[in-house]
C-alpha cells in the first residue's frame, strides 16, 4: 500500500508547485505592462505627481516580491482586491458568479457523462456497423464546430422555432432550482454537445483496446453474449481511462463555459472575465484567471490521481 | 516550410515505400483516386476556401468595409445575402472574412510550428538540461487553460492583430513542442544521427537535415489539427470581441455583430459560423485519412 501514497503525495506536491508557478506567471504578466497600472488607469494626461500618488495608493511603490506575497495571501483568504472599473470588491463580483458557473458546468456534466458513456459502449458493441460509422462522423463534426455555432443552432431550433427553452439564461440568486435548470438548459446542452464527442470516442477506444485481450477471447469461446462480455467483462477494466477522460473533460467544461456564457448572457465567471478584458480591468482578469487556472489544475490533478489509484499497473512502474 | 503542399509530398513518399519516392503529380493523383469520399470532399472544400481567400477582391461586388445599403436588408435583389448591422454587403464580408480569418490562422499556425517544432527537436537532440528546461517551461504553460491565458495576455498587451498572432502562436507552440520532442526523441537515438554527430555536423544540420525529414509525416498531420484549433480559438476570441478588430471582416465577429437576427428566425448570422465549421471539418477529414495512411497515431486524438 505504501508506494501508492508516495506517488499520490508526489503528484499533490507537484500540483501545488505548478499552482504556485502559475500564480507567479499571472502576477508577473502584469509587470510586463509598458509603464504600470497607475499610468494605465490615469491615462496619458496624468502629471508625474498624480501618478506617484496613485502608485502609493495602489501599493505599487513596494518591491514586486512583497506585492506578490500580499496579493497571493489575499487571494488565499478570499480577498481579491478592488476592481478598477467599478471600484467594487472583486470578491463581491466573483462570489455568486463562480457558483453560477459551477452550476452550469455541473448540469452539463450530469447530462454529458451518462450519455457519452452509454453511446461509447454502444459504439464498441456495434463496432464497424453503420451506427458506429455515424457516431464517428458525428464526433468528428462536433469537434470541428465552434461553440457559438452549436449554441446559435440550438437557439434557432429549440428556442426560436420550437419555443421550448428561453434563449437568454438570466438567473439570479432567488431563482428556484427547477426554474434555474430550465433556463440553463440550452447552455448546458451546448456544452454537452461540445464535450460528449471526446468522451464517447475515448470510451469506445478503451473498450476496443480490451477486446483483444485473452480473457475476453475466453469469454467469447464460452459462448457469452456480446453485450454481456462488453458490459460485465470489458467495462470494469476500462473504467480507469474512462474516468480519466471524464475528469479531463470536466476541466475543459470549466473553460468552455466562457464562450457559451457570453452567447446566453449567463451571469457567470466567463462573462465577467470577457467584460473585464474589454475594459482592461486587470485585477479582475487576474483574479478570474487564477480561479480558472486553479480549477483546471485541480481537476487535472484529480484525473491523474484517479488513474493511479484505479490502475494497479501504474503502481509498479517497470 | 509548412505549406500544405508538403502534406501531399510527404504522403506520396510514405504511400509508396517500394517504388522509392516516386514523386510527381501522377503519384499524387493515383493516391487521391484511392482516397475515401470524405477526404476527397475535404480536399475540394479546402481548395475552394483557398481560391476564395486568394481572389477575394475579384469575387466581391463591393469594398470590404463599404456601407452600401440600409441595416439588415433581406436576402435577394441587389444584396444576395442581405446586409449586416451597419449596412455592409454580407457576401462581400463573408468572402473577405475567408481571406482574413484563414490567413491569420494560417500565419499563426506556421509561427507556432516554427517555435514549437524547433524547440521540440532541439530538446530531443540536445537532451539533458536543455530538454529539462524547455519541457518544464512547457509543462507550466500548458497547466493554464489556453483560452484563459490568451485572455490574460490580451488584457496586458492590448488587442491588435500582430499581438494576437504572437500570443496564440506561443500558446499553441507548447502542443507542437510536445509532439516534436516525442517523435524527435525516437529519431535522435538512431544510428544515422549518431553518425552525423561523429562526423562533426553542427546542431543546425542535425536538426534540419537528419531529424526533421524523418518526423515530417506526424508533424504534417499535426499541422492540420493545430490549424483547426488555432482557427477555432481565433474565431472564439473574435466572437468575444477580443480577436480581430473591426472594420476588418472576420467570421467570428460577424456572428457576434449580427446575432440579434437569430431571435427573428433569420439564419444569416449562422453563415459565417457555418463557414468556420465547414473548413474545420474539411481539414479534419483530410487529416483523418492522412493519419490512417501513415500510422496508427489515430486513437491518440
Amino acid at each position: 500500500m505504501r508506494p501508492i501514497f508516495t506517488i499520490v503525495a508526489q503528484r499533490l506536491a507537484l500540483g501545488l508547485l505548478v499552482l504556485f508557478a502559475v500564480s507567479l506567471i499571472i502576477f508577473l504578466g502584469v509587470e510586463l505592462l509598458p509603464g504600470d497600472l497607475a499610468e494605465e488607469i490615469l491615462g496619458q494626461a496624468a502629471t508625474p505627481e498624480t501618478v506617484a500618488a496613485m502608485r502609493k495608493e495602489l501599493g505599487l511603490d513596494l518591491p514586486p516580491y512583497i506585492r506578490y506575497f500580499e496579493w497571493l495571501g489575499g487571494m488565499v483568504q478570499g480577498d481579491f482586491g478592488t476592481s478598477l472599473a467599478s471600484q467594487r470588491e472583486i470578491s463581491e463580483l466573483i462570489g455568486v458568479r463562480l457558483g453560477n458557473t459551477l452550476f452550469l458546468a455541473g448540469l452539463a456534466a450530469a447530462i454529458a457523462v451518462p450519455v457519452a458513456v452509454t453511446l461509447g459502449v454502444l459504439a464498441a458493441l456495434y463496432r464497424n456497423s453503420l451506427y458506429d460509422r455515424a457516431v464517428n462522423i458525428f464526433t468528428l463534426t462536433s469537434i470541428s464546430f465552434p461553440e457559438f455555432f452549436i449554441a446559435y443552432i440550438l437557439i434557432l431550433f429549440l428556442s426560436v422555432n420550437a419555443g421550448w427553452f428561453p434563449s437568454l439564461s438570466n438567473v439570479t440568486v432567488e431563482t428556484p432550482l427547477w426554474e434555474r435548470i430550465y433556463r440553463c438548459m440550452l447552455p448546458a446542452l451546448t456544452l454537452t454537445l461540445v464535450v460528449t464527442a471526446h468522451m464517447m470516442r475515448m470510451t469506445r477506444a478503451s473498450i476496443i483496446n480490451l477486446l483483444s485481450s485473452p480473457y475476453i477471447e475466453m469469454a467469447n469461446l464460452k459462448g457469452l453474449k456480446r453485450s454481456h462480455i462488453i458490459v460485465r467483462h470489458a467495462l470494469p477494466n476500462a473504467w480507469a481511462p474512462i474516468v480519466n477522460v471524464i475528469v479531463i473533460n470536466l476541466a475543459y467544461l470549466i473553460v468552455g463555459v466562457v464562450v457559451v456564457e457570453v452567447v446566453f448572457v449567463y451571469p457567470g465567471l466567463g462573462q465577467l472575465i470577457v467584460d473585464s478584458v474589454q475594459k482592461r480591468d486587470l485585477p479582475v482578469v487576474q483574479a478570474c484567471s487564477l480561479i480558472f487556472a486553479a480549477t483546471y489544475i485541480l481537476l487535472n490533478l484529480t484525473a491523474d490521481i484517479l488513474s493511479i489509484v484505479t490502475n494497479p499497473r501504474l503502481l509498479h512502474p517497470r | 516550410m509548412n505549406e500544405p503542399a508538403d502534406i501531399d509530398q510527404a504522403q506520396t513518399a510514405d504511400a509508396l515505400p517500394p517504388a522509392r519516392r516516386e514523386r510527381g503529380w501522377d503519384a499524387v493523383w493515383r493516391e487521391l483516386k484511392k482516397a475515401p469520399w470524405t477526404a476527397k470532399l475535404g480536399l475540394v472544400l479546402i481548395l475552394g476556401y483557398v481560391f476564395v481567400a486568394v481572389f477575394a477582391p475579384v469575387l466581391t461586388p463591393y469594398g470590404e468595409s463599404e456601407i452600401v445599403g440600409r441595416q439588415f436588408e433581406p436576402w435577394g435583389g441587389q444584396f444576395l445575402l442581405g446586409t449586416d448591422n451597419l449596412g455592409r454587403d454580407m457576401v462581400t464580408r463573408l468572402i473577405y472574412g475567408a481571406r482574413n480569418t484563414i490567413g491569420i490562422a494560417f500565419l499563426t499556425t506556421c509561427l507556432a510550428f516554427l517555435i514549437g517544432g524547433v524547440g521540440g527537436i532541439l530538446a530531443a537532440v540536445l537532451g539533458r538540461w536543455m530538454d529539462q528546461l524547455l519541457s518544464r517551461v512547457v509543462d507550466i504553460l500548458m497547466a493554464i487553460p489556453q483560452l484563459i491565458f490568451a485572455l490574460l495576455l490580451l488584457t496586458i498587451f492590448g488587442t491588435s492583430i500582430p499581438v494576437l498572432i504572437i500570443i496564440i502562436a506561443v500558446l499553441d507552440s507548447t502542443r507542437v513542442f510536445r509532439l516534436a520532442r516525442a517523435v524527435g526523441a525516437n529519431v535522435a537515438v538512431m544510428d544515422f544521427v549518431e553518425a552525423a554527430r561523429v562526423r562533426g555536423e553542427g546542431i543546425g544540420w542535425i536538426t534540419i537535415r537528419e531529424v526533421l525529414p524523418n518526423i515530417m509525416a506526424p508533424l504534417s498531420a499535426e499541422f492540420g489539427l493545430r490549424f483547426c484549433f488555432v482557427f477555432l480559438t481565433i474565431a472564439a476570441l473574435s466572437f468575444l470581441g477580443l480577436g480581430i478588430q473591426p472594420p476588418t471582416a472576420d467570421w467570428g465577429s460577424m456572428v457576434r455583430d449580427n446575432a440579434t437576427l437569430i431571435t427573428y428566425g433569420d439564419i444569416t448570422p449562422l453563415l459565417p459560423a457555418a463557414a468556420i465549421a465547414m473548413l474545420t471539418i474539411a481539414v479534419n477529414f483530410v487529416v483523418d485519412w492522412f493519419l490512417h495512411k501513415t500510422s496508427g497515431l489515430r486513437d491518440e486524438y
